[in-house]
């Protein structure tokens, strides 16, 4: 499906180039290494990012895309993506909701979204935006003040290249994965977050407010670093599924925890997940997310409710090196229709006395095949290491799937590992007591995942927690009966 | 009048006949305890008034406060007012007891067109009726019936009838591994619900079960088949004489 796809995308696209000849904030599709040189160029980026985009590049060309992975789809064409497009002037948005995809907005309309939110998501051309830059705005003077930064990459390597230069790539190297790699070269843009030392962020940080850098494309980028004893909670996605012409979605996030500091990290997903029926047309989401606990009893937590994309290949990892550092990983993956997720995550102990945690709670409805990947590696100097896993898979229908793959590698006698699965089909007998005591088939299906997920849930910061819920009812619709 | 009347009721799972025509008339303010050997059809007949799937009525009709039961979908029966306590309640992980009934009994007064209750409310309505049955108030926060020993799943069955408050209670087996104690309190706990509007049907294997909860009429149901009705003194023949005479009278009938 994927290349017939992304070639009428890419035709589509490259029209578009044309078409409207104002545009030239884009280049044709296809990959070399002036491209890399142009993207660089035009974010008028120093010199020495432009030489690690390019060591990537020149990697990447002598990499193969993995294939390892519990998942299918068709060989996706490198040279017939655009691999920088500048966001869209509001010439090109839609001038209102009267506009949009219908679909798009009865799904606002059922996770109640308000008017103003929605044609923000939708990307209409208003004033609304501005209202919310305004906001924006407020809370960036107010996280100034304490001296957090909090800003789009690309503001980040004009005005902070220093802290870039540090971390970029400490977690993820340019060489790490296929995807990450072609993420370093061609990155598009992301958010850039620095916590001081001993600094509490006093909100939840969002992407949300990052209004300006919306749009940042199918290769973002995102760093974020707390210093000593920092403290900061970070909201990826929104539940409302965004407006998107991009079909390959390869992200890089890093996150570094100095000592005692705590950055927790939750996403909700919910990209395009292809027509229900055929399959066709989803997003390959194919990120890269890794954290380093750098500092003694850092602590990075990873929360993650995916129920969108077509093809989902992504392990949020933590290296915990310093010692006493803590590592979490809390998920939910749903996939439903032809949707295919192999998710889950790596935690490596260096240091001594490390502790991980991992719960992931699998469910699989109409066709969809969910697969559960984990590493925990335990090194040789990792004395006293301790970690617990925890992965259930609940299978909805009898046409889909769950496959758990754990890996564990030990090299250290005194380490302590726990681990459980658990694969359970939701019961005809659950639904039919929830019916005897009024409640609806779809109400019970809803009500019946969302306490299998509860462990998870309950990571997630409040609101998020309400909306994550809402989603998996709005996504489980028509799954049963 | 009447809230339940079975016609000649005919029922088979995965295409064995079980329930071979009965039928039955429950009035308001009416006990009808159904007693049997074990597969007799006692279970069938309480899952059929429930409405569950795999089981297929072929003939006969149930008439529910005058209306045409069978057609109705389970969730829409409990909420026109059918209550069964299971005999083997099921286990809800994650989903907390509270939040299950509010949902329940959200539902039910949304079907009556009432409004839905708030937090404050259901939790003030919930205290009340938890004394009814002497249940621990954990119990509420713990997830559905997971962890639950024998007797406190029986015990949080007769809980939700109590808030859901139905018109016809079935009751499957409800003593069936309960000892002595929380028998006497799952008995007081439907007796507090008994009144002029309601009605209640008791299938129970023992007559033990009756000491506690005094039915006006006693069904002794024999190869899907009603094949004596009495008043309470019949529960305690069967006691005496257990149910081998009644399982000749009716091989007996069926050869005749």
């Amino acid at each position: 499906m994927s290349t017939a796809m992304l070639e009428e995308y890419a035709e589509r696209e490259y029209e578009f180039g044309f078409v409207t000849d104002i545009d030239q904030e884009m280049i044709p599709p296809g990959l070399d290494e002036s491209v890399v040189r142009l993207i660089s160029a035009k974010k008028e980026e120093p010199e020495w990012l432009l030489e690690w985009r390019l060591k990537a590049f020149s990697h990447w060309l002598k990499m193969e895309e993995p294939q390892w992975a519990n998942v299918k789809y068709d060989p996706i064409d490198y040279q017939k993506i655009i691999y920088y497009a500048a966001p869209k002037s509001d010439k090109d948005r839609p001038k209102s909701l009267e506009e949009v995809d219908p679909e798009l907005l009865r799904t606002y309309e059922k996770l109640g979204i308000p008017l103003k939110e929605q044609e923000m998501l939708a990307g209409v051309a208003v004033d609304a935006v501005f209202d919310s830059v305004s906001v924006a705005t407020t809370f960036k003077g107010k996280l100034a003040e304490l001296g957090i930064v909090f800003c789009s990459f690309s503001e980040a390597v004009k005005n902070h290249p220093e802290l870039v230069k540090k971390y970029l790539g400490s977690v993820v190297p340019y060489s790490d994965n296929f995807f990450a790699t072609l993420n370093s070269a061609v990155f598009s843009d992301g958010s850039f977050v620095y916590i001081p030392k001993g600094v509490r962020c006093p909100m939840e940080l969002s992407t949300y407010f990052r209004i300006n850098a919306m749009n940042t494309g199918q290769f973002e980028r995102t760093l974020i670093v707390a210093d000593e004893g920092a403290t900061v909670s970070y909201l990826e996605g929104c539940t409302a599924p965004m407006r998107d012409e991009n079909q390959l979605h390869a992200a890089v996030v890093e996150l570094v925890a100095m000592d005692d500091a705590s950055i927790k990290y939750s996403t909700v997903q919910n990209w395009y997940p292809g027509d229900l029926e055929t399959g066709k047309g989803g997003i390959f989401n194919f990120v890269t997310k890794r954290g380093k606990c750098e500092g003694k009893r850092s602590k990075i937590s990873w929360t993650q409710v995916e129920t969108g994309s077509a093809v989902t290949w992504k392990y949020p990892s933590c290296i915990l090196k310093g010692d006493d550092s803590v590592g979490e990983f809390y998920s939910v993956a749903l996939t439903k229709g032809w949707q295919q997720a192999d998710t889950g995550t790596k935690m490596v102990h260096i240091g001594k006395n490390t502790t991980s945690t991992i719960i992931s709670k699998g469910i699989s409805a109409g066709q969809g095949q969910n697969t559960y990947r984990g590493q925990v590696k335990i090194l040789k100097g990792a004395h006293g290491a301790r970690n617990f896993s925890q992965c259930d898979s609940m299978l909805i229908g009898d046409r889909c799937g769950a496959h758990t793959f754990p890996y564990i590698d030990v090299n250290n006698p005194s380490a302590r590992m726990e681990h459980e699965a658990t694969t359970s089909k939701i019961g005809e007998d659950q639904i039919f007591y929830c019916n005897q005591r009024g409640i609806a088939t779809e109400d019970a299906v809803s009500m019946i995942v969302n306490g299998f997920c509860r462990e998870v849930f309950r990571e997630l910061p409040m609101e998020f927690a309400v909306e994550a819920q809402k989603l998996l009812e709005v996504n489980l619709e028509g799954s049963v009966g | 009048m009447s809230i339940l009347e079975i016609k000649n009721l005919r029922a088979s799972v995965e295409e064995k006949e079980i329930l071979k025509g009965i039928s039955l008339t429950v009035k308001a303010g009416e006990v009808h305890a159904i007693m049997g050997p074990n597969g007799s059809g006692k279970s069938t007949l309480a899952q059929v008034l429930a409405g569950r799937e795999e089981y297929k009525v072929t003939g006969g009709k149930v008439l529910y406060r005058g209306k045409d039961l069978l057609e109705l979908g389970p969730e829409e029966r409990a909420r026109e007012g059918v209550f069964m306590a299971f005999q083997y309640p099921v286990e809800i992980p994650g989903v907390s007891n509270t939040y299950f009934l509010k949902a329940a009994l959200n539902a039910i007064r949304k079907h009556r067109g009432e409004k839905e209750v708030d937090a404050v409310e259901f939790l003030k309505l919930v205290r009340e009726k938890m004394k009814l049955v002497k249940m621990d108030e954990t119990l509420l926060r713990r997830p559905v019936n997971e962890g639950f020993s024998g007797g406190e799943k029986k015990r949080n069955e007769i809980f939700h009838m109590a808030v859901l408050e139905p018109i016809l209670g079935v009751l499957d087996e409800t003593d069936s591994g309960l000892d002595i104690d929380a028998l006497k309190i799952v008995a007081e706990g439907v007796n507090s619900l008994r009144d002029q509007n309601r009605a209640f049907v008791v299938i129970t294997h023992y007559q033990r079960l009756l000491d506690y909860i005094i039915p006006d009429f006693v069904h002794v149901l024999v190869e899907g088949r009603i094949v004596r009705s009495g008043g309470k003194e019949l529960a305690l023949e069967l006691e005496e004489k257990g149910y081998s005479w009644l399982e000749e009278e009716a091989s007996a009938l069926a050869t005749a």
